[in-house]
């Protein structure tokens, strides 16, 4: 066994990751707020996971002789829109649609971020090139940043993944830059380095498992955000296009009866409202929980 | 400070720079001809060659570049390829307007901001701190499109006491004013709520120091112990986020714009980017990102000179 392996094994005595994921979870109920969060969270999640069984009609299965039937109406108890398709089924769809592209685009978005504020923060020469790259996509708005993309790539929901997870990457690599330039410091480094670990093993096995607590908060207040962008962007039609049942696409497409059924725009905007208050509250838990003093807004 | 200004507006400029070139760059290698967008779906192979040699597309990139960027520098962004309009007079048109809509919304967000965290602040743990934290935390949560389309239902097409959209009229007309009304509290409720939440915990962290408590020992009383010293200096993080927000809203007016049908720059942007009308997407773009870095400048130059205790 090498000698790296040998002192992880015998030296470092790790918490059960159990016991600590217990532990914050347990922090951020505490909280009541949060704890209110965290139910409307699991709730959204099992609707999202269970939504075929839950609902009784396709997303997108018309009934024209049914059109905007009113909340509470027999079989449709969120109604239907304007080509009789019901309202339950699409907002339940819709969340599979929001969570899916939120985790997928801060997903990438951290791996990006994580990778580039690894190399900033480790290696000097590195460091001017990548953070002034950081800035200059700190220049634009985030959604300006997505336009453009979208604008290169195309309208499309897949292009808004992209768009998003580019917008993640530059906050991340701030994140994890100022974690690594504080560890790498620490006499445990020093430590792995004079017994010959690699810039790779130090990098992923000793000091990024110590910038997981603010990259943990960041990524869910990420997925607030990219909720809020997503629906924007394709209520502006640059993401999700019709019939998708996209929460943003569904408000675009509801703002054109809010005479006759104004549910059409009212539900998805609170369903959209409840996952981000969701994951604000969570995220502000999570933080207190695990790093009180992190600065967000990097 | 001089140095400070100095070296952040070189800084700028080589932002501003980077700026132009990531845009440029984008459009130019986005998938689509522009020679096909304007001659049309009809245009022979030699049509097509002639526009491009005519909009000096058969360059090299880097040479296109400085051309575009010499064009900049004398106010030329282009021409539209749907319009054959000079990109600068849409601009030029259409800026007033947003920055009009991005100005009454900070105001908004300002005046409800500061009173709201003032108030908040005073009677920590209060049921009106409460109400209070409860509306800025759902303030953030809030799609404004969302919230924009709900204002529309409610005041202008159930009540019909205020304009469904548009912002044509002058400002200081109240024909104007109304027009500005819904517009300007949905674009500034989330920085409103911002606002709000920075506003409360810094009077909350100032009213804890020696010198407040100092001000109270000497009896001062306790209306211009909050107003006049603790506001003063629990304001100074508050003028960042009121600063940085301002290139935000900038950024957010694109869809406020769309939501109620005003003709801003961000409304010309979706359009051009629908139409893949590339000079006005790269004009517009780099527009909103220029006025976003120079506001930021100059909030930190405001920021370093309130406060005597940052430098940089």
């Amino acid at each position: 066994m090498p000698a790296t392996a040998e002192i992880d094994n015998k030296n470092v005595k790790k918490q059960p990751s159990n016991n600590r994921f217990m532990k914050t979870v347990k922090s951020v109920i505490k909280n009541k707020l949060s704890a209110i969060g965290l139910v409307i969270l699991v709730f959204i999640v099992l609707a999202a996971i269970f939504a075929p069984v839950i609902t009784s009609y396709g997303p997108n299965e018309q009934d024209l002789g049914n059109t905007h039937l009113g909340i509470g109406s027999e079989g449709h108890f969120l109604g239907t829109d304007n080509y009789g398709r019901d309202m339950w089924s699409r907002i339940v769809h819709g969340a599979s649609i929001s969570l899916l592209v939120g985790i997928s685009s801060v997903g990438i978005g951290l791996i990006g971020g994580i990778v580039l504020g690894l190399l900033a923060g480790y290696y000097r020469k590195l460091d001017g090139i990548i953070m002034r790259i950081v800035d200059l996509l700190f220049a634009f708005p985030g959604i300006l940043l997505a336009m453009l993309v979208i604008a290169m790539l195309g309208t499309s929901l897949i292009n808004v993944v992209i768009a998003i997870s580019i917008w993640s990457i530059p906050g991340c690599a701030r994140i994890v830059r100022g974690s690594v330039l504080s560890i790498k410091e620490q006499e445990y480094i020093m430590a792995m380095k004079s017994i010959g670990a690699s810039d790779v093993r130090i990098l992923f096995k000793h000091i990024l498992p110590n910038c997981t607590a603010p990259l943990i908060v960041y990524g869910t207040m990420r997925m607030a955000t990219t909720i809020l962008s997503t629906s924007a962007l394709s209520y502006l039609g640059l993401g999700a296009q019709p019939p998708t049942p996209e929460w943003g696409a569904m408000i675009a497409a509801g703002q054109n009866f809010m005479w006759q059924a104004p549910h059409l725009a009212i539900i998805p905007g609170i369903a959209i409202m409840l996952t981000v208050f969701a994951f604000n509250v969570v995220g502000d838990g999570l933080r207190d929980a695990l790093d009180p003093n992190m600065d967000l807004n990097t | 400070m001089i140095g400070l200004i100095t070296r952040r507006f070189f800084q700028l400029l080589l932002l501003l720079l980077g700026i132009s070139f990531l845009v440029f760059m984008s459009m130019h290698f986005a998938p689509g001809d522009p020679a096909t967008i304007i001659g049309g779906p009809n245009a022979t192979s030699e049509d097509l060659e002639a526009i491009r040699k005519d909009m000096g597309l058969d360059r090299p990139v880097l040479v296109q570049y400085f051309d575009y960027l010499g064009g900049i520098l004398q106010g030329d962004f282009g021409y539209s390829y749907q319009t054959g309009q000079a990109v600068t007079e849409a601009i030029i048109t259409r800026f007033p307007t947003t920055v009009k809509l991005a100005a009454s919304s900070t105001i908004v967000a300002v005046i409800i901001g500061v009173i709201a965290g003032i108030i908040s602040a005073r009677k920590q743990n209060s049921w009106i701190d409460v109400t209070s934290t409860t509306f800025a935390l759902a303030g953030v949560s809030i799609p404004n499109f969302w919230l924009g389309a709900m204002l529309i239902l409610v005041f202008a097409v159930n009540l019909q006491i205020l304009p469904v959209g548009g912002l044509n009229a002058p400002f200081y007309t109240l024909a104007g004013l109304k027009e500005l009304i819904l517009p300007s509290i949905t674009l500034g409720t989330a920085s409103a709520a911002l606002i709000a939440r920075m506003t409360r915990s810094s009077m909350l962290e100032v009213v804890r120091s020696d010198y407040i408590r100092t001000a109270k020992a000497k009896g001062v009383r306790k209306r211009p112990l909050i107003w006049i010293h603790a506001l003063k200096n629990a304001m100074i993080p508050v003028v960042t986020v009121i600063g940085i927000n301002f290139g935000t809203l900038l950024g957010g007016t694109i869809i406020t714009e769309q939501v109620f049908a005003i003709n801003g720059v961000g409304r010309l942007m979706i359009d051009a980017i629908a139409a893949r009308d590339f000079p006005v997407v790269q004009g517009t773009v780099l527009l909103v990102a220029a006025v976003f870095v120079v506001v930021n400048l100059i909030v930190d130059i405001v920021y370093a000179l309130i406060d005597p205790r940052i430098s940089y």
